[in-house]
Order: structure tokens, then sequence, then C-alpha cells
């Protein structure tokens, strides 16, 4: 994604244009959550796999460096290479270094959000390598040449239309075709062709596990597993926070992941990578780019459990009707918002407040992250930081000044009160945020002030 | 530079981290359904499998040969290699890029939801399982567990190179979120219980 400091309510403005599909939008996203719900409920026990969970990861969080040793020690052991990048430019060089001593320049990928947040694609790109990502969802956002708008539905903001019409222009399918199946069918072949060229495949990593030295991969396409069995290099790209302690544990978070996630039991592939197959190169990217400091933030380092199901998003009422691109970052949504400011404080200021903090995300998230309390946290931080996005920070010191001046506060309300009855186009208009899809009430005939003097006078309590 | 990233990472991880807390035991739970292959077919079915009860492998090749008739087929389990002639000699995984049908034998199965674990011993090659445009598992039910807990319980620490858990056919609903069955992967799953 470009790096432009854009603000949260112009991006979800501009979502907001077109009506029709902000409802489609947030109807579809909110029946993916209303699955979530029905698969969560055929098990009793949902409530306490969320407790162990969110145990196991707060144990992995008290013992990350302990465990971050035990699982290279176990995947040198494996065979696998093993590299750290201590942020995305080193991250991205490695990766690039591994393609250069092949002498290779086209890969596929499936879905790493990972690499999204570290611009592994343009930065590939840039130096002259092409990359081919294999999960439908990110194909078409990558043909339509924009970032992914949701971590688990990637072009949810994409009408089937559109979809068809890039694959007209790109894949040569007939034009006005936009059938699902037929669309599907045409990607198959496309990326068919590429998993039986490519030599090198990249892909994420759901979960790493200290005490074998193996990583997990999920995918309901199949897309990872065809990329890395065909190809003759290997490349897994993780974030540090992936790792549990041991393989059991699995047994967990993959009955919660995709229940959570589109209320699926289970992914159509969880596949374990424990050691290259004969003749293949496995190598294993550890990255931190900033997780070591959100570790040490005690109000935030819970966000570090996120399994990325994307419940939070489907679930959030402001992501459902400003979509995903509006959040600027890798990752959307209230999850992404608590992530985002520990990346860069002064881009992602404006995350933080674009959410109710109506605690649905809380509720659903399946390793118990605190988040609606976190993003009340970020604001404060944000503020005392000098961060506040400017439009909120005047209204804030105007409202700071009104309350602290009691003449000035019955003048503003006298005032405000005059303008709402005799010429309500002031305040009914576009430049004020709060008029927006609300019409303003009707003003009261008197303020509470007056009305007291009034009644205290009659009361004879004067 | 490389060991230099590594210590700076691990010495800020150590610097950061919480006060430690103890790993939870994880308790058994008990499933409200009792009967594992029935509950294990109607997932399979659930998810877009096909469920055949056998108690032959001549009965498998029977049912593969009504479905399949003369198109290419492939097994890795030994007592079908016999009655299924596949005619596929094969350097490399990508020998399988026009296989019809992949048919794999399978240790272990999981009833809650419909999930398959297949280890590399089983398969040959890697891609077998998801380069064929359709797949057929054979699992014996005495092999299907409640849940996913007991599905590790019975792995274990077992060493494999690789393994997956295959839940279905392949799909997606990446395109306004209509479900396809056959994205990358096969496009149907036959799974046969095999009674002995």
């Amino acid at each position: 994604m470009p790096k432009t400091i854009a603000e949260h309510p112009a991006l979800a403005d501009k979502f907001n244009q077109d009506e029709e599909r902000v409802n489609w939008h947030d109807q579809t996203l909110w029946w993916v959550r209303a699955k979530r719900d029905k698969a969560a409920h055929t098990l009793p026990e949902w409530e306490e796999l969320r407790n162990l969970a969110s145990q196991i990861k707060h144990n992995v969080l008290a013992n990350l460096s302990e465990y971050l040793i035990q699982f290279e020690e176990n995947a040198l052991k494996n065979g696998i290479q093993v590299h750290w990048a201590a942020d995305a430019q080193e991250h991205n060089a490695i990766v690039k270094s591994i393609l250069q001593k092949q002498g290779v320049s086209q890969l596929v990928k499936s879905k790493s959000m990972l690499t999204e947040e570290c611009h592994l694609n343009e930065y590939l790109q840039q130096e002259g390598i092409e990359v081919i990502d294999t999960d439908l969802g990110e194909r078409i956002v990558q043909l339509a040449e924009e970032p992914p708008s949701h971590i688990v539905l990637p072009c949810i903001h994409k009408k089937k239309e559109e979809i068809g019409e890039l694959f007209h222009l790109h894949l040569g399918t007939p034009a006005g075709n936009a059938d699902p199946d037929f669309l599907t069918a045409a990607a198959r072949l496309h990326l068919r062709e590429k998993f039986l060229t490519r030599k090198i495949a990249i892909t994420g990593v759901n979960f790493a596990i200290a005490e074998t030295g193996e990583f997990v991969v999920c995918t309901n396409e199949g897309n990872a597993d065809m990329g890395a069995h065909l190809a003759e290099v290997h490349i897994a790209c993780m974030g540090i926070e992936k790792l549990i302690p041991l393989r059991r544990h699995l047994g967990v978070f993959l009955r919660l992941l995709t229940r959570s996630a589109t209320g699926q039991p289970i992914t159509t592939y969880s596949s374990h990578f424990k050691k290259p197959r004969p003749g293949q190169e496995m190598h294993i990217v550890l990255v931190d780019n900033g997780r070591s400091r959100q570790l040490g933030r005690k109000d935030f380092r819970n966000s570090l459990k996120c399994i990325r199901c994307g419940a939070c998003m489907n679930t959030c009422p402001v992501y459902r009707r400003s979509g995903g691109h509006s959040y600027h970052n890798a990752i959307a949504g209230p999850i992404g918002s608590i992530l985002a400011p520990n990346l860069n404080m002064k881009d992602y200021a404006d995350l933080p407040f674009a959410s109710t903090l109506c605690g649905s995300c809380t509720n659903v998230c399946p390793v118990k992250i605190d988040i609606h309390d976190q993003l009340y946290k970020w604001r404060q931080v944000l503020v005392q930081e000098g961060y506040a996005p400017a439009a909120k920070k005047a209204a804030m010191q105007g409202m700071a000044f009104t309350f602290s001046h009691p003449a000035f506060y019955r003048m503003a309300g006298k005032t405000g009160k005059w303008f709402m009855k005799t010429t309500p186009f002031v305040i009914n208009n576009n430049l004020n945020p709060w008029f927006k899809q609300r019409d303003m009430p009707e003003p009261p005939k008197e303020s509470f002030h007056d009305w007291y003097k009034k009644n205290r006078q009659q009361n004879g309590h004067a | 530079m490389v060991m230099h990233s590594r210590e700076k990472i691990l010495d800020a991880v150590k610097r950061n981290q919480p006060e430690n807390t103890s790993l939870p035991a994880i308790p058994f739970f008990e499933q409200p359904f009792t009967d594992l292959a029935q509950k294990f077919s109607e997932v399979v079915q659930a998810i877009g499998g096909e469920v055949h009860p056998v108690s032959s492998y001549a009965q498998i090749n029977t049912i593969l040969k009504e479905e399949f008739g003369n198109k290419t087929i492939f097994t890795s389990a030994k007592e079908l290699t016999e009655l299924v002639d596949t005619g596929i000699t094969y350097a490399n995984a990508h020998a399988f890029a026009d296989l019809e049908l992949a048919v794999v034998e399978a240790h272990l199965a999981v009833a809650e939801n419909g999930a398959v674990w297949v280890t590399e011993d089983l398969l040959q090659e890697r891609a077998l399982p998801f380069i064929a445009q359709h797949l057929a598992l054979i699992i014996h039910p005495e092999n299907i567990v409640p849940t996913m807990h007991d599905a590790y319980a019975k792995i274990g620490t077992l060493d494999y190179g690789f393994a997956t858990f295959i839940a279905g056919p392949s799909k997606t609903a990446d395109i306004e979120q209509s479900l396809v069955l056959g994205a990358h992967g096969p496009k149907s799953l036959l799974v046969f219980l095999l009674t002995k």
C-alpha cells in the first residue's frame, strides 16, 4: 500500500459514496458473523476453549525468547534454514537474497499478512521479481492493484461484475461473465500453470510449534500446499508471536480458528510442515518488526495473542460500514487499529478513534484480547503523545475551554440553541460531522441552567 | 548481520516479556454425540464430501470404476494398487498434473469436523492429495476420534516430514461469498469408511 497519511473518516466517506455497496458489505459480513455464532454454539466448551487459548498465548508471551530458541533449535534439526529479521526491510532483503541465490525472478505466494505488513510484493516488483498471489481473493485484488481489504476475505469489497471485468482484462474470460463458478474455474486454470512452473513458493504461517520445530499453514483452497509441494524452495514468513509451545495445543487453536473466522468446523487443509522433502530447500523467516516493542507495552501486549481469524472485523459496526481500505493498514478493523499505532503512532493515530467502543470485538475474540479496552487506552496514549487527529484535537480543546469557563459555557449554550432554532442551515450542513446521516434534534425551549434557576425560585429555596 | 538481528530480537523480547504464568492443562471435553462414524459422515457431507461405507477394497474398486471409468487413477494405498492399474510412472509430483483421481489411505479421522489425518509416508508425493482433480480417502471407522484434542493425543510426538488434516474438497468463497468447490485442489472428495 502506498504510504500516505490518510484519515479513516475521509476514506470511510469515499466508501460510503456507494450506499448499495455499503449495505451489501455490511450485511455480508454480518452473515459471516452469524455463521460464527452458530458454529461456536455447537460446542458446549466454547468459552472454556477461549480461556485456554488465551492462557496458552499468555504463557507464550511470557516465555517467548525461550520458545523462539527452542523452535529454532528443532527447526534446524529438521533441516529447515532459520532467518531472523528485525524489521520489514530486513525481512524483504532476506527473501530477496534467497531468490538471488537461486537465480529466480518469479514466484508464487499464498496468503501471508506479514508479507503485506512488510510490503514485500512492492519491494520485489521494484527489484524486477514477479510475485503471483495464489489465494483467489488475493489474486483478484492483485489484478486490481489494490491491497486486501480483509485478512480472511481479501476482496470482500468487490462485486462479482468487477471481478468478471478484471478477469476479462487479465485472463481473457468473456466480457460480461460474472458467474462465481465460471470465474473460479478460470482462476484455477490460470494459477495451476503458475504452480507447475514456479520454482519458489512463499507461504505464511498460522502456528509454529516450539516443541517440534514444525509450522502449520491453513487454507481452504489448497494454494499453500500446491505452491510449497511443487516448488524447489519453500520460504515461510512469520511474525515471532505465531509460536505455540506444544503440538497438542493445536487442538485448541484449530478448533477455534475457523469457527471464529467463517463458521466452518475447520479449514479444508491444516498442513504441518516439519522437514523439507528430499531435494527441497525450506526456509523460515522470523520477523520482529515492532512485536518486541508491543510486548513491552503492558496495556497492548495482549494484541500479540491474535490468531488472525477476522471475527472482530466481521462483527464491527464501523468496519462493516467503512470497508477495510479505510484503515490504510495491512490489518484492518479493530485488531488492526491496536496493532498499527505500535508500528507508527503518527501515521495511524486516527485508527483507535475508528470505533464506537461497543465491545463486540472483545466478545467474539477467540483468544480473549481486550480489544475495545485497548482502543480506548490507545486514544489516551495518542493524545498524550501529541498525535491526536487535528480535528479531534481542536474540538477537544474547544470543549475543555468551554467546560472550564462557566460564563462562556452558558453563552455557548444559548448561542447554539438560537442558531438551531432560527438558522438550522448553519448547523445542518456538511461542515458539522455529527449531522452526517443524522438529523439535529429539536432544540429545548430553555437550558437546564435556566430551568433549575426558575424552579429553585418557585420552590422558595432561592 | 543475521546473528546481530537474532541477538537484538531475543534481547528485546526477553527484556519485555511479562511475568510468567503456567500452561493450562487441557481437560477432557465430553461431546454431544456418541456415534463417531455417523457424526463424521454427517460433517463430511455438510462440507461437500461424499461418504461410502464399504467392506472390502474390491468394493472400493467397483465404486471407483463406476464413478471414474477409464480416467487416470493413482493410489498410494497398498492393498488397492493390485486392483487399480494406474499406468503412471513418475519422477516427481509434476507428473501428476493431469491426474484425475488420487486414492489415499489414512490412519486417523476426526468426527467433530470431518478432518482426515494424512501423513507423508502414505502419500508417496506430498502434492498427491492436492494436485489431483478428485480425491478419495480410505479410513477405518475404528480410527475415528471425537475431537481434535483426541487426534493430537493419538498423534503425540510422531515424527514426519509433512502431514495434513484434509476436510472436504478444496473450496473458496472469495467471489461475493458464493461457495465454489474446487479452488486449486480436488473438486470432489470421496471418503470410504472401510469396515473389515
